[in-house]
């Protein structure tokens, strides 16, 4: 696999942000109970990603050392601005579902850590194929969670009715749990357990040994 | 940094660069941000326009998703109200007044004392937009924009009356930024139809509406339900719903309109 490839096929699977290094949670939890509003935050991510990732590689070999996290947090910053700013232009319903979590893409750690990790020591292109990568692999598991949830929870998919409700004359009774945020911590929770049976590679040591008591034993 | 040993580290560190670094990223950065901001504006303004419209017929209960907002929009009649004598102004276009920039405007709005200002707005506007719905001719429902501080930020929204002047048809929120999952309940469809058929004043014209905590007692004339978790929001909501029904608000325009119901109603039984 060329490298360019691995970059950006690895963490959609095999590296995932979200599944494997556990970060950008929160949005997660937050904008999955449907679809449409997901589609449109994997794609403001993916994009803020990419581009930022593109644009602090290019002046990485400029960035002074102790200001660094403060120009790379300027240019994530104003990519979000730009991204929410078309948002409301062209998406302008979504975008009101959505509303503070849009704006939240500038804490969400995935973009921070590709920066720090990634496009401050690689150059221009690959920076932007890792961001593209990151967004998409943030974007899997977004769309999957978002998948589940609205057709558990809402009975439709992208707003369009797959199963009919009983409130509607139908026979599916809504989970409305899958509409709660604890729901995404169980999906993501079980993708995890998924990924790592596939993949055991991707299971953690632990960081300690348990040391088994004898009940002879001195202490 | 330990990872480029090919550029010496003390001219990307020196505070001369650290500067021209900053200064430059700072300069692209903002021009970027302005740019967008500016060429999209016009799209953004368009959109909040036909939102607001929207909310006009979502709370007047006509909203149509399958009809442009613009076509049903043109069956409402806005008119301007002079608020301190309740009369129509006709000189005034209403479809290009902005009353948020009238109440800035010490030319066209009055500082509010202390003890009026319910609703935290401190001046308000001497001329406000109303929405007439008609219904095969007769006047069916006013929609008046009202506003007010909740617990964080100035609530926007319209509240809709009966053709008396004094029983509400709806209340709906447009912008607002009260805390999510607790005061974002006034959002909540459940919580706007505990509005209909309140009525807004006593019969000396006292603004009467309250959000209680808790659980409002049934078939109750003045009071809705509080929102848990929500106390300060409802009482924000309690207050511009107050204030802009009460003497400094719609107060002498919803009188008239009453007024002007019964004689109605008296003429059509005279001609019975």
């Amino acid at each position: 696999m060329s490298e360019s490839r691995k970059v950006l096929i690895d963490p959609i699977v095999d590296n995932n942000p979200i599944m494997l290094q556990v970060l950008g949670i929160c949005s997660a939890l937050a904008v999955t109970t449907s679809l449409l509003p997901s589609l449109l935050m994997c794609l403001a991510l993916t994009a803020v990603a990419a581009f930022s990732g593109a644009a602090i590689s290019s002046i990485r070999n400029h960035i002074p050392n102790n200001i660094r996290i403060i120009v790379q947090m300027t240019i994530i910053a104003s990519l979000v601005i730009v991204v929410d700013q078309m948002l409301k232009a062209y998406a302008f319903e979504t975008a009101k579902q959505l509303s503070v979590f849009v704006g939240l893409i500038i804490t969400n750690c995935i973009v921070l850590g590709r920066a720090e990790a990634y496009a401050m020591k690689n150059p221009v292109g690959m920076s932007f194929l890792d961001g593209l990568g990151n967004g998409l692999g943030y974007s899997a598991v977004l769309i999957a969670v978002a998948v589940i949830r609205e057709l558990f929870g809402a009975g439709s998919l992208m707003g369009v009715t797959i199963f009919q409700k009983v409130s509607e004359g139908g026979w599916y009774e809504p989970n409305g749990m899958m509409l709660l945020p604890p729901s995404a911590f169980f999906i993501i929770g079980l993708l995890i357990w998924a990924v790592r049976t596939v993949r055991p590679a991707q299971i953690e040591k632990s960081e300690y040994q348990i040391h088994q008591v004898h009940r002879t034993e001195v202490l | 940094m330990s990872q480029q040993p090919d550029k010496p580290g003390r001219s990307k560190d020196s505070v001369a660069n650290t500067i021209i670094v900053a200064v430059g990223v700072s300069l692209v950065c903002s021009v970027l941000v302005s740019t967008a901001a500016i060429t999209l504006r016009p799209t953004q303004e368009a959109n909040e326009a036909r939102f607001r419209q929207t909310i006009v017929l979502q709370v007047a209960g006509l909203y149509d998703p399958d009809i442009p907002v613009a076509d049903q929009f043109d069956n409402i009649e806005a008119r301007i109200v002079n608020l301190a004598t309740g009369e129509f102004v006709d000189d005034i276009d209403a479809s290009t007044f902005d009353p948020i920039a009238a109440s800035n405007d010490p030319a066209t709005s009055t500082a509010l004392s202390s003890s009026s200002d319910i609703a935290s707005l401190r001046r308000r506007e001497n001329y406000a937009p109303v929405y007439l719905v008609r219904e095969n001719g007769s006047l069916s429902q006013v929609i008046l924009p009202v506003r007010g501080k909740g617990l964080w930020s100035t609530l926007f929204g319209y509240l809709s009356v009966e053709p008396d002047g004094n029983t509400v048809r709806g209340l709906k929120f447009y912008e607002h930024a009260e805390t999510p999952g607790l005061g974002d309940g006034i959002d909540r469809p459940s919580w706007q139809a505990l509005w209909p058929g309140k009525q807004l004043t006593n019969a000396a014209g006292e603004p009467q509406i309250e959000v209680v905590r808790g659980q409002a007692p049934p078939d109750s004339t003045y009071q809705v339900d509080g929102l848990s978790g929500a106390t300060l929001t409802g009482r924000g909501v309690q207050n511009l719903v107050r204030f802009w029904t009460g003497p400094e608000g719609f107060g002498p325009f919803l009188y008239e309109l009453g007024n002007e119901q019964i004689a109605m109603n008296n003429r059509d039984e005279e001609s019975l």
